[in-house]
């Protein structure tokens, strides 16, 4: 089975940001970078699949050179070969034209299943996968929380968590898959993988490499533009109240009314 | 291209949901600050007539029933398949969906068959100087963006729970109601829905709670839910978890709310025995008012709550519940 993860590189959710002044970004300086924490579970999910049948699992990034190191920690846990485009024209590209170079990379590359995160970190935004899926002309099912491939690899049955349930549906390979967390549990890099890792090649491309424009997938064909970054309201600390049980409920229940005026 | 603000409307039971009926007030606000346009409630499904109605009287002013058997259940490939086909053909300037299971499975590959912008989990949209700019958080809620759209074509915009009411039903307002002609085959459905196993809660889904009852790593262990769940019953709430009791198993992961798992924005979030870890806080610190009861006087969300209560809650919730109902009852 060919498995393709689609990997991106975000600053640590466990960091602080910093906004530009001008509201354009964030500061780039002393970010610390890692793999999309979702990504950890598509390429673990990738692993998994090549355990049970076989074949390779090749990770593909766009950004920029950096996010090599996001593709290096996808090899350290295991995959076998690492493909990142990166262009200056990119530079403004919206999510369904990053969709897009993905799915012009991939089309190239055999491809059973493709998977990747159910969102990046950074963004938030989740539109990749299921656009990857339709340049591909590909079935896809999303924030899968459970999968099982068939005896022959040719298809699997995946859960999906709705609105007050589980939808369990079966999906016919190749396809888009794009994991919840609670799919599995990451593998934590092996030492002899990471020097494993650091000696492979990361196969770099551009947009005409791939035969792709920077009008045709770059700003200016981006149909979204961020006009600013701002922080979020604070919040101030409220009221604090450290009394006995029945006094506290009481608190509770005039906030609830009278501030909230929920009751 | 017109002026119209689509809504693709989700129903159960013959009513349309909570969430779709947020987005009908999202609409008419668009619509209003635009020109001449009209909300339209588009409705896929099977056996939807029934649906119709309701929308009407709560802000609709035409109402398509999608109406055939291979739309009684949700997949991507038929309804993306019959809402490209719908907006090929009416061009509206806009369409909402709701940030739900559905819409974000369907929004990105709807905008990318038809080259639509999309702009996801947005918290509010406004037209401004013309322009429809949406805002929304990023970076796991440590930045709020305010994106616009560009280019020209439809423009689809995925609109999070709770972030604008639920229309009042105005009895004689009727709606237009419009049958949409399907046309889908069934070798285009190429994933098969198995089953949908529902978990009956005795408590609302978290996606449609003005209150959120949740609790942490301060729950201690999975029995102790029972006392939130009876709070919950209490308030007419939700309850969820942040990440601890589901990493423990001791709640399953449709609890999670944070960073790893749903994102909240009820009137009242009432926090139990969470610390209010940065991972928790992307989760729900859109909320109105945030009430914590917690052990540890130093607890990070205290600094964000408006009602902070230092305390034991093995103590406190039963007493809480108990207020709640004389609260509640009619004496």
């Amino acid at each position: 089975v060919n498995i393709v993860v689609c990997v991106k590189q975000v600053p640590d959710t466990e960091a602080p940001i910093r906004i530009k002044p001008d509201g354009s970004g964030i500061e780039e300086t002393g970010l610390n970078l890692v793999m999309n924490y979702y990504d950890e579970h598509a390429t673990e999910a990738g692993l998994r699949l090549r355990g049970q049948f076989g074949g390779a699992v090749t990770l593909v990034s766009v950004g920029p050179e950096r996010a090599k190191e996001a593709l290096r920690t996808g090899l350290a846990m295991g995959a076998d070969e690492a493909i990142l485009v990166t262009d200056p024209a990119l530079e403004g590209a919206d999510h369904l034209g990053v969709a897009r170079v993905l799915a012009t990379v991939i089309a190239t590359l055999p491809h059973d299943v493709v998977i990747c995160g159910k969102i990046s970190t950074d963004d938030n935004a989740g539109i990749v996968g299921p656009a990857l899926a339709e340049y591909l002309n590909l079935p896809q099912a999303t924030a899968i929380a459970y999968l099982e491939a068939d005896g022959s690899g040719s298809s699997a049955v995946v859960h999906r968590e709705v609105e007050g349930g589980v939808e369990v549906l079966q999906v016919p390979f190749p396809a888009v898959l794009t994991v919840e967390r609670s799919l599995n549990e990451p593998r934590y890099p092996s030492l002899p993988g990471i020097m494993k890792a650091k000696r492979k090649e990361i196969k770099t491309l551009t947009l005409a490499s791939v035969g792709l424009d920077a009008p045709s997938v770059g700003g200016a064909a981006a149909r979204t533009v961020l006009v600013t970054l701002a922080a979020p309201p604070k919040r101030k600390a409220g009221r604090i109240v450290e009394e006995d049980a029945d006094q506290a409920a009481a608190a509770i229940v005039a906030f609830l009314k009278d501030e909230a005026k929920v009751l | 291209m017109n002026q119209d603000v689509w809504v693709v409307v989700e129903h159960q039971q013959g009513a349309p949901k909570k969430l779709s009926l947020e987005l009908v007030s999202c609409a008419r606000a668009i619509a209003g600050a635009g020109s001449s346009g009209k909300v339209v409630a588009f409705v896929p499904g099977s056996g939807v007539g029934q649906v119709a109605g309701a929308l009407g009287t709560r802000g609709a002013d035409i109402v398509y029933t999608a109406d055939h058997p291979l739309l009684q259940q949700y997949t991507t490939d038929g309804y993306a398949a019959v809402l490209a086909e719908a907006l090929r053909a009416e061009s509206p300037a806009v369409v909402l969906m709701g940030a739900a299971a559905q819409g974000r499975d369907l929004a990105p590959r709807l905008a990318a068959r038809l080259g639509a912008g999309l702009i996801t989990d947005c918290t509010g949209l406004e037209v401004r100087e013309g322009v429809l700019v949406a805002t929304r958080p990023l970076y796991t809620r440590k930045a709020i963006g305010t994106v616009r759209f560009s280019g020209s074509g439809t423009r689809i915009a995925v609109v999070l729970p709770a972030m604008y009411p639920v229309p009042a039903a105005q009895a004689n307002r009727r709606a237009e109601i419009r049958s949409w002609p399907v046309h889908l085959d069934a070798k285009t459905i190429r994933t098969v829905v198995r089953e949908v196993k529902t978990i009956q809660r005795e408590t609302i889904p978290l996606i449609e709670a003005d209150i959120v009852v949740s609790g942490g790593r301060g729950m201690k262990g999975p029995e102790n839910f029972a006392l939130l769940d009876a709070l919950a019953r209490a308030l007419g709430a939700a309850v969820g978890s942040s990440r601890p009791p589901v990493d423990s198993g001791w709640v399953p992961h449709d609890y999670e709310i944070g960073q790893t798992g749903k994102t909240v924005s009820p009137q009242v979030y009432l926090a139990c025995g969470i610390s209010g870890a940065p991972q928790h806080l992307a989760g729900m610190s859109g909320s109105k008012y945030i009430i914590a009861i917690n052990k540890d006087p130093n607890a990070p969300l205290f600094q964000l709550a408006d009602l902070g209560v230092v305390g034991d809650i093995f103590q406190i919730v039963p007493k809480l519940t108990e207020a709640v109902k004389r609260a509640k009852s009619p004496s």
